[in-house]
């Protein structure tokens, strides 16, 4: 399996990174050589074995449902670019 | 051309939990902006999610309440997207192993059963909310809801009116308040629907391209929001042309859906297993442990109301819509265990429409059972009559007396002794003697004459079937 640098693109899209030609090229042939790497994945007989989620064989731990957290507004405002009213405010995002 | 209607619908449903589904803030609802949200909702570097426990057990709780398949290791995906009300650029959901798998539920529709498929349902967090119309140049952004856990149902397309899909919603929203899993505030939106509708024509197999409509809060909207686009999509077909899959907006106000975005701009939302959470594991023991903890689910409570307690079907349904009415009308029935269609009449009726007509829940309802109740014994043992006992009750519920006190200091109390009925009785009789003939010559409805006499002369507190008794007496 290869990726084209259509579709490296439109990865690219989608994660919002602005590539240039030669950015694309570097990015299509590298993500290429992950796959091939990965492919030999292929050869294993896979069947029966339950994809794993998580390298760490454990499980998640819960935490008791109870509130500590403080208002902390002001203080992560102040890294804020723009905000009013205790709001974050950002470009428009629909007419 | 015969069209068929196919509904499925996708339900988010707020658990109530205190705290967020992956951090220690407030889930709180309409609290300043953005003070209920932390560090990890606002997705700030080097921070990691904790899930919180009440999430996964009230999950469960609606998995074993609909009897569904539970996955007893469930994973949390990342779904990628950008949008400002997600400041993670990811929404952390589940995708391949949802907690809750395959499940049904039964709907009524006029007598008429139907099972509805539940696909699955999975936990994830709610985003924040946008404001598009506060400011001119900015949308306005505050991330008090961001975190909040939510538990999304996905049905099968198995729905084929807009009344069935309405049906299929209030039967969801009346089980997820029966075991405490939602509060049902559908105005601060911890009940939302979206709703999948397609139509093909009758007797195809493969479902027809569907468009998902949002922004539905109501049930009353839900109904017109389907109906709307079903009609849309026939006008779409019969003109011959097709219909795209996309994302429509219902506007209430202007009763139309509107198109919100293309889902063929590949929607690729690249879910991939959150790295930062690991694999749930749901023990047996947990998985028996809360099954003992559901309640009487609806559909027990209602089949009890009818078998044991002789009410009509439509009235063991009234009654068992809300958890908080059937709990009403129980403590009530702890002293009237043979007064049990009185009880229901006064609950669905002056009860029910008291409390609709102030707009109060009826867990605020200024008139407890143990009041109500009173006023019931009252009426059994004959102390007012049924008609007295509604002005008693509005007394009630504009004071806090009891129905005691207020018959009392009105003076409402029925006239039990016989005999100074009886004198009046004779008194109107013998100052009616042209009315008197009239019944004697056969004219039987002058009795009621009569009785109007007597009861204005009494004031009302005459009983009218002791009355009625009297007067057949003494003019035969």
């Amino acid at each position: 399996m290869s990726l084209s640098e259509k579709q490296v693109s439109q990865i690219a899209y989608l994660a919002r990174l602005s590539l240039n030609e030669a950015q694309l090229k570097d990015n299509t042939q590298d993500l290429n050589a992950i796959f091939s790497l990965v492919e030999q994945l292929a050869n294993i007989e896979t069947d029966g074995i339950e994809p794993m989620s998580h390298p760490l064989h454990m499980f998640q731990r819960l935490r008791e449902d109870v509130v500590t957290e403080k208002d902390q507004s002001a203080l992560f405002q102040s890294i804020a670019p723009k905000t009013s009213n205790g709001y974050y405010l950002v470009p428009t995002v629909i007419e | 051309m015969e069209w068929e209607t196919v509904i499925g619908l996708e339900i988010h449903v707020q658990l109530n939990t205190k705290s967020k589904i992956f951090s220690a803030a407030s889930t709180q609802y309409g609290q300043k902006p953005n003070s209920q949200a932390c560090a990890v909702d606002l997705g700030l570097p080097g921070v990691l999610p904790v899930l919180n426990v009440e999430a996964v057990n009230k999950a469960i709780k609606f998995g074993v309440a609909i009897n569904a398949h539970i996955n007893q290791r469930n994973i949390f995906d990342r779904k990628n997207y950008f949008y400002p009300d997600l400041p993670k650029g990811y929404q952390i959901s589940q995708m391949n192993r949802p907690i809750v798998g395959e499940g049904k539920i039964e709907i009524t529709l006029s007598d008429q059963t139907k099972v509805v498929g539940i696909t699955r349902a999975h936990l994830e967090e709610d985003a924040g909310k946008s404001i598009h119309d506060m400011f001119d140049d900015d949308t306005t952004i505050d991330l008090n809801r961001a975190g909040t856990p939510l538990l999304e149902i996905v049905s099968e397309p198995d729905m084929r009116s807009a009344k069935e899909a309405v049906a299929y919603a209030k039967k969801i929203y009346t089980l997820v308040q029966y075991i405490d899993i939602c509060d049902g505030n559908m105005q601060e939106g911890s009940f939302r629907c979206d709703a999948n509708v397609s139509i093909r024509s009758k007797g195809q197999k493969e479902l027809g391209m569907r468009a998902e409509l949002k922004n539905i809060n109501s049930f009353k909207f839900l109904e017109r929001a389907i109906n709307l686009e079903v009609e849309r999509q026939q006008d779409i077909l019969e003109e011959g042309d097709k219909v795209v899959q996309e994302t429509r907006l219902y506007d209430s106000e202007k009763h139309e859906t509107r198109s919100m975005r293309s889902k063929e701009e590949a929607n690729d939302y690249r879910y991939f297993p959150d790295p930062d959470l690991l694999p749930v594991e749901i023990s047996d023991e947990l998985l028996e442990k809360i099954r003992q903890t559901l309640p009487e689910l609806p559909a027990q409570k209602k089949a009890r109301f009818v078998a044991e307690l002789g009410l009509s079907n439509y009235d063991a349904d009234m009654l068992t819509l809300q958890r908080p009415l059937a709990d009403y009308l129980e403590i009530m029935l702890e002293h009237h265990a043979s007064n049990v269609k009185l009880c229901a009449n006064w609950v669905m009726g002056e009860l029910s429409a008291s409390l609709n007509k102030h707009k109060i829940d009826i867990q605020n309802s200024p008139i407890t059972a143990q009041a109500l109740s009173l006023l019931i014994s009252r009426i059994s043992d004959g102390t007012i009559s049924g008609k007295t006992a509604k002005d008693v009750f509005k007394a009630m519920w504009d004071s806090e007396d009891n129905a005691d006190e207020i018959i009392q200091a009105k003076g409402l109390k029925q006239m039990t002794d016989t005999d100074e009925i009886e004198a009046i009785v004779e008194q109107v009789i013998a100052n009616n003697v042209p009315q008197v003939t009239q019944f004697k010559s056969g004219n039987d409805k002058i009795l009621d004459f009569f009785v109007g006499q007597i009861m204005k002369l009494t004031a009302g507190k005459a009983n009218p079937k002791q009355v009625n008794e009297l007067l057949r007496n003494k003019l035969s």
